[in-house]
């Protein structure tokens, strides 16, 4: 899942490689060849080959995010994705490795792994250099990993102990504690809404993880995308022998999940705690990734607060007022309505201030919609920095997982620009109003005096 | 406009919790490395005649391109009283010029579909727009133009004092480990200037005046001072007539003169405690160690520095080194630490410390946790490391190098920094031959030289107690 906008905070180098990319008007839109197919194991793979550096990187998608977690497991995805790091069995010819044995075998490669969980996805990413010998070495050992994890206790064990210090610690930051009842409120009892805790820990153990790994890592629904310095054959034979292990899994089909549901009322949350800033915080459920009105939605949201310095929001709350250095909108199309967020910190004496301004500034641009100055100095952003969208190995990863992740049409990026080409101002207009019900948000305000 | 990256790197990255020792290798022909034609060695070096250096890389994977213009001002260019200037001088240069008004800069590379942002560290202020390559020359226009003129009323240096003000509150104040961390610096060091937190104290943010950004931005935005790098879908030549064009044109002035505020030997541990908000101890040691001068110097300090990046590697390079298995995961008998991290950072234009830091495990006092992490460079100076530990670290530098080139940004930083050190752009593989060549006695010899109580300084975050 990913969060669209562009955080003009110390986030703003990673988040800003995401949408901000092209189009001098009249320049061609150079999206890359996706190659698509679809294996025996019902394995759905996208490649871009990429010859440039001598480099690999593979990312495999599984819909085992913390939305398929047991309400009293919340977490259970995340230590799963953890835990596959922790050793594996015997496998095949290969002996065991413990989970020190197994970091040595990745760092004598060169080669990176990881393991993930967000709302939706359990993502595996690894990256690799491609000289022959070395792929091979690298795709023997993730074969064997992904195929005989140790889901080791006594690693779950030392693990829980730092995840609950970690919480812990995190119970004593305001931008931690602020974004848990922001959450809370927004989601209620989606499965999007499910936190971690000590408690919900407690109630996980290995056996539980690899119980969750046996029912979801399934090939049939698994999308795997592939962008770099390898061919169309050896990349096929690559996803085969990663994915081989999970014949035993099988392939049933998993619960469906219900949707995100709308908010009945607004709601005010005040937090008294002693803090340097006020945290304010105001939301409600978005929109999914395939909902019709997704790419207007995006340029509504960047012309709100999602585009930095050009956005609404910062001219009026930072440039004009100074009232905060970090202000921005976000949301989070998934496979269901993530949540839509403004956020901004500011002194407590000045809360008051900002969280009427910004409410006010919400409520206009949803009640007048953008100007066509508006419209076109987004639409012209966004066209014109496609191309700085897709120029690494690492963006085209992204881009090409996500289009695989929500079945999307492989000309997507093709046609992408001119879609947003053909947004017209009532049209964003009215996206916005379908989405977003200024009455009806959720605002944490979190710290300071009450305003 | 916003000195993210380099708060986040330098006032965050620093915290004990996040530091890695990442040096930033190049590629070359050890054992794994794949043979290709390493990076930085393509990208050419030029200086036009004002003093001006131009670095440009060309990298043609994709029709981008990314400008970063280097001003050798950092907050250790600062004098006292005045700490924060150079990052407040970062912001006004987003404020306007004759021609350009406030805030159209990012407006424009906006419409061209870029992205523009700029950071300060200790040493260095940078600014940097990704565009569409064809816009290079526009964007290369705009940056000379406000390194030559930037201009703003008083009312937008007061307007933007109190967004500055926001952030030092974000970024420090609201953090205890930050805050902790800025007296550790300031305890650190007592005559160089790394002693002042780069986004500057409250009281100076607040008594700070136009005239004072002014100054600065007159005295250290000169050519000579300054070094523009372009990676990306360019010509060499092209980008050379550009750079002639735009920024050939701004007069030459002489470099200030920098005085040298070396820092006393120390001869004794120093501690602080810093109270805060936190749920838990945070431990963090700093010691004075020797600095590399350059990739290819070879007397005994530069030697010593390049050993001990091996020896921060074979610490925490991977979740398997030492640090990780023997105080997280309790190889020693019991756990001692939650978290754990070494780092030694090489590039910097003033003195380095080699930092170990952590977070005590429940019951284990910081005392304990300090003396785990010395019993651990005892064990590597009485014990030696083994050829594999360090073909392990060096592997993962080489696969990096290769990695990072996937990066126009990550590609353009580390120009950058070599030229800000006075380094060559090859500075990668010269380093990489060096750190090859190191062996496991020097390694050896390196943990039982220099950390000596005597050169250590500790800082100590604690909860505060209830009432």
């Amino acid at each position: 899942m990913k969060t669209l906008g562009l955080r003009c905070g110390p986030w703003a180098v990673i988040l800003g490689a995401m949408w901000l990319a092209l189009a001098v008007p009249g320049a061609a839109q150079a999206a890359p060849a996706i190659e698509h197919w679809v294996q025996p194991s019902g394995a759905r793979v996208h490649l871009v080959q990429t010859a440039a550096l001598p480099m690999l990187d593979v990312q495999i998608d599984l819909d085992a995010g913390s939305r398929r977690d047991p309400a009293p497991q919340a977490g259970l995805a995340q230590t799963t994705a953890a835990l596959l790091r922790a050793g594996v069995q015997a496998h095949g010819e290969r002996a065991a490795l413990d989970e020190n044995a197994l970091a040595e075998a990745w760092a004598d490669l060169g080669a990176q792994f990881s393991a993930s969980a967000t709302r939706d996805r359990l993502s595996l990413r690894l990256r690799t250099l491609t000289q022959p010998d070395l792929l091979q070495a690298t795709q023997d050992l993730l074969a064997q990993q992904l195929a005989a994890p140790a889901f080791a206790a006594p690693v779950w064990q030392r693990e829980r102990q730092r995840w609950v210090a970690r919480w812990q610690q995190g119970q004593t930051e305001p931008e931690v504690l602020a974004e848990q009842l922001l959450h809370a409120a927004v989601y209620g009892a989606h499965p999007y809404g499910q936190q971690a805790r000590p408690e919900t820990w407690a109630a996980i153990e290995a056996e539980h993880a690899r119980a969750f790994w046996q029912r979801h890592a399934q090939a049939c629904s698994a999308r795997v995308t592939l962008v770099g310095a390898i061919s169309r054959e050896r990349a096929d034979a690559l996803v085969r022998e990663l994915l081989a292990g999970w014949q035993g899994h099988g392939c049933t089909a998993l619960p469906p999940v219900p949707e995100v549901q709308a908010l009945a009322q607004g709601r005010l949350i005040e937090q008294p705690f002693a803090v340097a800033q006020t945290q304010i915080l105001i939301g409600q459920p978005g929109l999914a990734r395939r909902d019709p009105d997704f790419l207007a939605f995006m340029v509504a949201n960047q012309i709100l607060g999602g585009s930095g310095f050009s956005s609404r929001l910062m001219q009026e709350v930072r440039e004009r007022r100074g009232l905060t250095y970090d202000i921005h909108s976000r949301f989070v199309p998934g496979r269901h309505a993530g949540a839509f967020v403004v956020a901004t910190t500011t002194q407590p004496q000045r809360a008051a201030q900002a969280l009427a301004l910004v409410q006010e500034e919400i409520r206009r641009f949803v009640a007048d919609g953008p100007t066509q100055a508006e419209m076109e100095h987004a639409q012209a952003a966004l066209i014109n920095g496609f191309g700085l969208r897709l120029d690494s190995n690492r963006e085209l990863l992204q881009e090409v997982a996500a289009l695989a992740w929500h079945d999307l049409p492989l000309d997507d990026l093709q046609t992408w620009g001119a879609r947003v080409a053909a947004l017209e101002r009532a049209q964003v207009h009215r996206a916005l109003q379908r989405v977003l019900q200024p009455e009806r948000m959720v605002t944490v305000v979190f710290g300071g005096p009450a305003p | 406009m916003a000195s993210f990256a380099a708060l986040a790197a330098l006032l965050l990255a620093p915290l004990p919790s996040l530091a890695q020792a990442q040096p930033a290798p190049a590629p070359e022909q050890v054992a794994t490395a794949p043979s290709s034609a390493s990076a930085s060695s393509a990208a050419h070096q030029s200086t036009l005649a004002n003093g001006l250096t131009l670095i440009v890389l060309p990298d043609r994977r994709a029709p981008t391109a990314l400008q970063m213009l280097w001003v050798r001002a950092g907050s250790m260019d600062e004098v006292d009283g005045q700490s924060g200037l150079a990052h407040v001088v970062e912001h006004m240069l987003f404020k306007g010029t004759p021609t350009v008004p406030e805030g159209e800069i990012s407006r424009l590379v906006a419409a061209m579909g870029g992205r523009d942002n700029a950071f300060v560290s200790r040493d260095v202020t940078s600014f940097h727009q990704q565009i569409p390559a064809a816009r290079l020359p526009d964007v290369m226009r705009l940056e000379a133009d406000r390194f030559a003129h930037n201009t703003w009323p008083d009312d937008a240096f007061w307007r933007e004092m109190q967004v500055i003000k926001e952030e030092r509150r974000q970024m420090v104040e609201e953090s205890a480990q930050a805050r902790m961390f800025e007296v550790f610096m300031a305890s650190a060091w007592l005559a160089h200037p790394y002693r002042r937190p780069i986004v500057g104290w409250m009281s100076d943010l607040l008594s700070l005046q136009p005239d004072d950004a002014r100054a600065f931005y007159q005295r250290w935005y000169v050519p000579g001072n300054a070094a523009l790098v372009v990676v990306g879908d360019v010509d060499v030549a092209q980008v050379r007539a550009w750079a002639e064009r735009y920024f050939g044109a701004i007069p030459a002035r002489a470099v200030p003169e920098r005085k040298p505020q070396t820092e006393p030997e120390q001869r004794g541990t120093r501690r602080i405690e810093y109270i805060g908000r936190t749920d838990r101890p945070l431990l963090v040691m700093g010691y004075k160690v020797p600095q590399l001068a350059h990739p290819d110097a070879t007397d005994a300090a530069s030697t010593d520095a390049l050993a001990l990046l091996l020896l921060a590697g074979v610490l925490d390079g991977h979740s398997a080194a030492r640090l990780e298995r023997q105080l997280v995961q309790g190889a020693v008998g019991r756990r001692v630490a939650q978290e754990v991290s070494a780092s030694f950072g090489y590039l910097g234009r003033g003195p380095q410390l080699f930092l170990l830091s952590g977070t005590p495990a429940p019951g284990v006092s910081p005392a304990e946790l300090e003396a785990a992490l010395v019993a651990e460079i005892a064990r590597v100076a009485r014990e030696g490391v083994s050829e594999a530990e360090l073909r392990r670290v060096r592997n993962q530098w080489l696969a990096a190098e290769v990695f990072q080139r996937d990066s126009l940004f990550a590609q353009a930083r580390l120009l950058g920094s070599y030229w800000a050190q006075g380094w060559p752009v090859d500075s990668s593989e010269r380093l990489m031959r060096r750190l090859s060549a190191v062996t496991p006695q020097q390694v050896q010899a390196v943990a039982a030289r220099h950390f000596s109580p005597q050169r250590l300084t500790v800082g100590l975050l604690l909860p505060e107690q209830a009432p």
